[in-house]
């Protein structure tokens, strides 16, 4: 006879390989000091591809566990799977650097996977507790990491910022959490989105302590996401921590967060959109807004990334918005899409070195085009698709988001972000004409590191072949967003 | 054959060519090389397919042949659903005719980057064919916006001075317009639940939404006609791109704002495109008058002939919304004719351009003297435009003309006004190109035509006379469709008449 306490633990099997594949790496690296990163970094990426490759095949219908603390449904499975493979990829494109850069250390491949944990739980999460319990796994890491060059000082004053920033947030998030107990008696989703129901079924209006409570967690997660007017931190951590840490906060950790915030606002409180939809408008037209005009002026790539990333966290919410199950799948596809462009970019970003230094202006890109075509290519790819132009995959994520806008009787929010998308295309289109139009400047290094080039090709081509095959990736997502609404 | 997805082959092919070209390795000469042929093979098999597609077109039939369909984006309905009818039919066979002659005539008087300039044009070939027999919005929407992306490569690449400039300007320009027609497709799909362009042809909207949607229409395909006062990119894009790019601008792209007033503004929103018909026609009168008398003014020849597209595509966009069947009819032969000579007269241009680099007509002067062949050939399209009788331009101005009579007397007086304007700036440009004594030093030594230049000039030399001798040969086909797309308009309207304010 099994006792009480003890469940089932397949929903967890990706967080408990990934838990276990982060203890044995640290204890494997600390043994291997000299060759430490070459040992722990293929390691780690074989751990985050068995836990994505787990979050696939793993039965679907929703399960509990933990105490009803943790949901293992399709939603979680559908991230889950981006979320780590994106992390597997922007481990892969880490090593060269951190080899070159002298920062050659096996903490970050551990890092790496602790945040990867954290992330996937933060999608799992199915109570206020293991909401901030899986968000602080998953900040923790990522301080560090954005303080990893610390001989560095903009590396250094970057994983400042960020974790300063990061406990005011928090602190918010907690604060929020803690008037939304106050309000409803309990942590639990379930018993959230069931506390105002009366007797007979219908839905009770929530009290303005909740409304504070939810506007304070919709603050503390916005920050995560890095959308206006929580945005502040964004260009500078990007600018200022080592190009793969980058990559790894702007692609996978994002997912994450919205992941997340979806699944807070649609299931605990989705009964009561009209509480929230006014402020996720707000923010997304903020986002929309500033992501365009301020990425105008910017001359670093990576700072022009950052905010680049803001404008489509906005266009993602702007499917959230809706508050249907439609706008659910709007944002799951585009977040997929999202992680693979920015991949992509990153990659091509660290083929720029020069004489075994990177560089990381706009300029140095000059030329680009009779120098190194195929390099060339793949940027020009990944912009266009980046600005949303069809028939690259970047457009097929806006269709969907303003599809269920529209759906939703929010026309304008739509026609808002067809507008901004246009100078949007501004600075990307800048980025190709540096690449294309202007006259050659000095050649970056050659002999591009495999895992780079492999990820570079591997985002490019799936940006360009996704007009072809969309059916998977429409389908899972389909049953995601299905999933959320059960 | 008739079970061969013909127009997909004839969409894809070029594709296939730029793959290919990709892949070509070597020496820079011997990439040219071999970029060149396999471009130039690649068009040409495509054309002969095409006129294949025209072979198996069956002309008394006024809806949609040869279709394909094959599920795309399951989730919303969305396939992709290819097929044309008597007007796209002739699209599609310019576009793969005018690839042929671009990579014809640019085979001298392109040698940088070669391997990417043909990439581009054949990527261009596709989209080209793709938006033509697109029977899906949201395919003709892909297909539509991303002839932008190689366009703003080649006027960018292998543009002149101040191609940055005209490159950017050109991308945004219409990119602001086209994402308004993208919120009006969505908005469509939800009103009437589906994205086949049969379907929504079919749907009765409701006048107000008419409205909104057609102005959403509007703002993307008066930017690609270009409409006054939408028209200021034209000129900027048409002098910087280069030879080829000017060609398929004026020839093909240009096409895409008229084609899509028939395909979608008239058949869908019939109300509001009656609503709206009296600014369409201001707007184009105005355009053909005051673009005349601009192109009057010009001293650059690449400037003069965009804006004489610009006061020739008034004609179209008045001729669309008379609506008759001789108007339309009209506007389409209008099109055709534009996209043949106007392109030609971009190669006139740029024939030499090449040799002496310059575009300005106080350059030039007495070229008869030494470029005969070229004086005969200019001559010919010169006439063309102005709308000679015996040539393509004549037909479709007269049908547009006498269409519009039948509706607004006014309307045709000003068009009219615009011919003999037209008649005007390019007689006066012939006169100081070709004419004359040729006084110049640097033209003593100018050559005529080479082999390639020809061969590149005669499908559109005959062309433009056939057209204009024969021009039922190209009525016919089309009549059926023109017939059909009135008679669906004629069911749908008649309702109230609806206000926007």
């Amino acid at each position: 006879m099994i006792p009480e306490f003890v469940f089932d633990l397949t929903p967890a099997l990706p967080e408990i390989i990934l838990a276990g594949a982060g203890l044995v790496l640290l204890v494997l690296g600390a043994m291997r000091e000299e060759d430490g990163l070459k040992t722990v970094t293929p390691l780690a990426v074989v751990a985050l591809l068995v836990a994505a490759l787990l979050a696939l095949t793993l039965d679907r219908q929703p399960q509990t566990g933990f105490f009803g603390h943790f949901v293992f449904d399709g939603f979680a499975g559908f991230l889950k799977v981006i979320m780590l493979a994106g992390a597997a990829g922007s481990l892969l494109v880490a090593t060269s650097y951190m080899r070159e850069e002298r920062v050659e250390r096996f903490e970050y491949a551990v890092l790496l996977v602790f945040a990867s944990l954290g992330m996937c739980m933060m999608v799992s999460a199915n109570s206020l507790i293991a909401l901030y319990m899986a968000l602080e796994l998953h900040s923790l890491p990522l301080y560090v990491m954005a303080a990893f060059h610390r001989d560095n000082l903009r590396s250094t004053e970057a994983g400042l910022k960020y974790f300063v920033l990061g406990a005011l947030a928090s602190g918010m998030l907690l604060y929020g959490c803690s008037l939304v107990y106050g309000f409803t008696g309990t942590v639990s989703f379930e018993g959230i989105a069931a506390a105002f129901h009366g007797t007979d079924g219908t839905v009770g209006s929530l009290p303005v302590g909740a409304v504070t409570g939810l506007v304070f967690v919709i603050a503390g997660l916005a920050f995560k996401l890095a959308a206006v007017p929580f945005h502040m931190w964004t260009p500078d951590v990007y600018e200022g921590s080592p190009t793969p840490v980058a990559t790894f906060f702007a692609a996978a950790p994002k997912v994450a967060a919205v992941g997340l915030f979806v699944r807070v606002l649609m299931q605990p409180f989705g009964e009561w959109v009209d509480a929230w939809q006014q402020v996720v408008i707000l923010i997304a037209v903020a986002s929309m807004l500033l992501g365009a005009f301020a990425a105008i002026g910017q001359t670093n790539i990576k700072r022009l990334m950052a905010y680049s990333g803001i404008g489509h966290v906005g266009y993602a919410l702007v499917g959230l918005s809706a508050g249907t199950e439609k706008g659910a799948y709007g944002v799951l596809i585009y977040m997929a899409i999202y992680l693979v462009m920015t991949l992509g970019t990153f990659s091509c970003i660290l083929f720029m070195r020069r004489q075994g230094r990177y560089v990381e202006e706009i300029a140095d890109l000059a030329g680009l085009g009779r120098r190194q075509p195929l390099l060339a290519a793949a940027f020009g790819v990944l912009m266009f698709s980046l600005a949303g132009i069809p028939p690259l995959a970047g457009f097929f994520g806006k269709l969907y988001v303003f599809l269920a806008a529209v759906d939703a009787g929010l026309t304008w929010l739509a026609v808002v972000g067809v507008l901004t998308s246009v100078v949007g295309a501004f600075y990307y289109l800048r980025v190709v004409k540096v690449i294309y139009f202007d006259e050659p400047a000095e050649a970056f290094d050659g002999g591009a590191d495999p895992g780079v080039a492999g990820v570079a090709a591997v985002t490019t081509v799936m940006n360009l072949l996704f007009v072809v095959v969309p059916g998977p990736l429409l389908a899972a997502a389909a049953t995601a967003a299905a999933a959320l609404m059960r | 054959m008739s079970d061969w997805p013909l127009l997909s082959l004839v969409t894809f092919l070029p594709l296939v060519g730029a793959a290919f070209i990709f892949f070509i390795r070597g020496d820079e000469e011997v990439v040219a090389r071999n970029s060149r042929s396999v471009a130039l093979w690649t068009a040409l098999v495509t054309f002969l397919l095409s006129l294949l597609v025209w072979a198996n077109f069956d002309p008394a039939q006024g809806g949609f042949q040869l279709v394909e369909k094959a599920p795309w984006l399951e989730g919303l309905g969305v396939s992709y659903h290819m097929g044309i009818d008597g007007i796209s039919l002739w699209f599609v066979l310019l576009s793969t005719l005018l690839t042929v002659v671009i990579i014809v005539g640019s085979w001298h008087s392109v040698n940088t980057s070669v391997k990417e300039f043909m990439i581009a044009f054949l990527i261009m070939d596709t989209l080209m064919v793709g938006v033509f027999s697109a029977l899906d919005v949201v395919l003709f929407y892909l297909f539509f916006e991303g002839i932008l992306i190689p366009m703003y490569l080649i006027i960018g690449i292998w543009g002149g001075p101040r191609r940055i400039y005209a490159s950017f300007k050109f991308f945004l320009y219409t990119l602001l317009g086209s994402v308004l027609f993208l919120v009006a497709i969505i908005v469509m799909y939800r009103e009437a639940g589906t994205t086949e362009i049969p379907g929504l042809m079919a749907h009765n909207f409701p006048p107000e939404l008419q409205l909104w949607l057609w102005l959403a229409f509007f703002a993307s395909f008066a930017v690609k006609v270009p409409m006054w006062p939408f028209h200021t990119w034209l000129p900027d894009a048409h002098v910087e791109a280069p030879t080829a790019g000017s060609v398929l601008l004026a020839g093909v792209l240009l096409k895409l704002g008229g084609y899509g007033f028939l395909r979608f503004s008239l058949p869908m929103l019939p109300d509001a495109s009656a609503y709206f018909a009296p600014m369409v026609f201001t707007l184009s009168a105005v355009a053909i008058v005051y673009t005349s008398l601009v192109a009057l003014m010009q001293s650059d020849m690449k400037k003069l002939i965009a804006y004489s597209s610009v006061a020739h595509m008034g004609i179209v966009t008045i001729g669309c919304f008379t609506p008759n069947a001789m108007g339309i009819q009209g506007s389409i032969i209008q099109m055709l004719s534009h996209g043949i000579v106007s392109s030609a007269l971009f190669m006139v241009v740029g024939v030499i351009y090449d040799r002496i680099h310059s575009r300005e007509i106080d350059r030039y002067g007495g070229l008869a003297e030494r470029m005969p062949v070229y004086a005969f050939t200019f001559m010919l399209f010169m006439f063309a435009s102005v709308g000679v009788p015996g040539t393509s331009g004549f037909v479709g101005e007269v049908l547009v003309i006498v269409g519009v009579f039948q509706v607004n007397s006014w309307v045709a007086f000003f068009a009219a006004t615009g011919l003999i304007l037209g008649a005007g700036y390019m007689l006066w440009l012939y006169r100081r190109v070709v004419f004359g004594a040729l006084t110049k030093e640097s033209l003593r030594s100018i050559k005529d035509m080479r082999t390639n230049e020809l061969l590149a000039f005669a499908p559109l030399v005959i062309l433009a006379i056939w057209m204009g001798v024969y021009p039922s040969f190209f009525l016919d086909p089309m009549a059926a469709s023109v017939n059909e797309l009135l008679a669906g308009m004629a069911a749908k309207t008649g309702g109230t008449q609806v206000a926007l304010w």
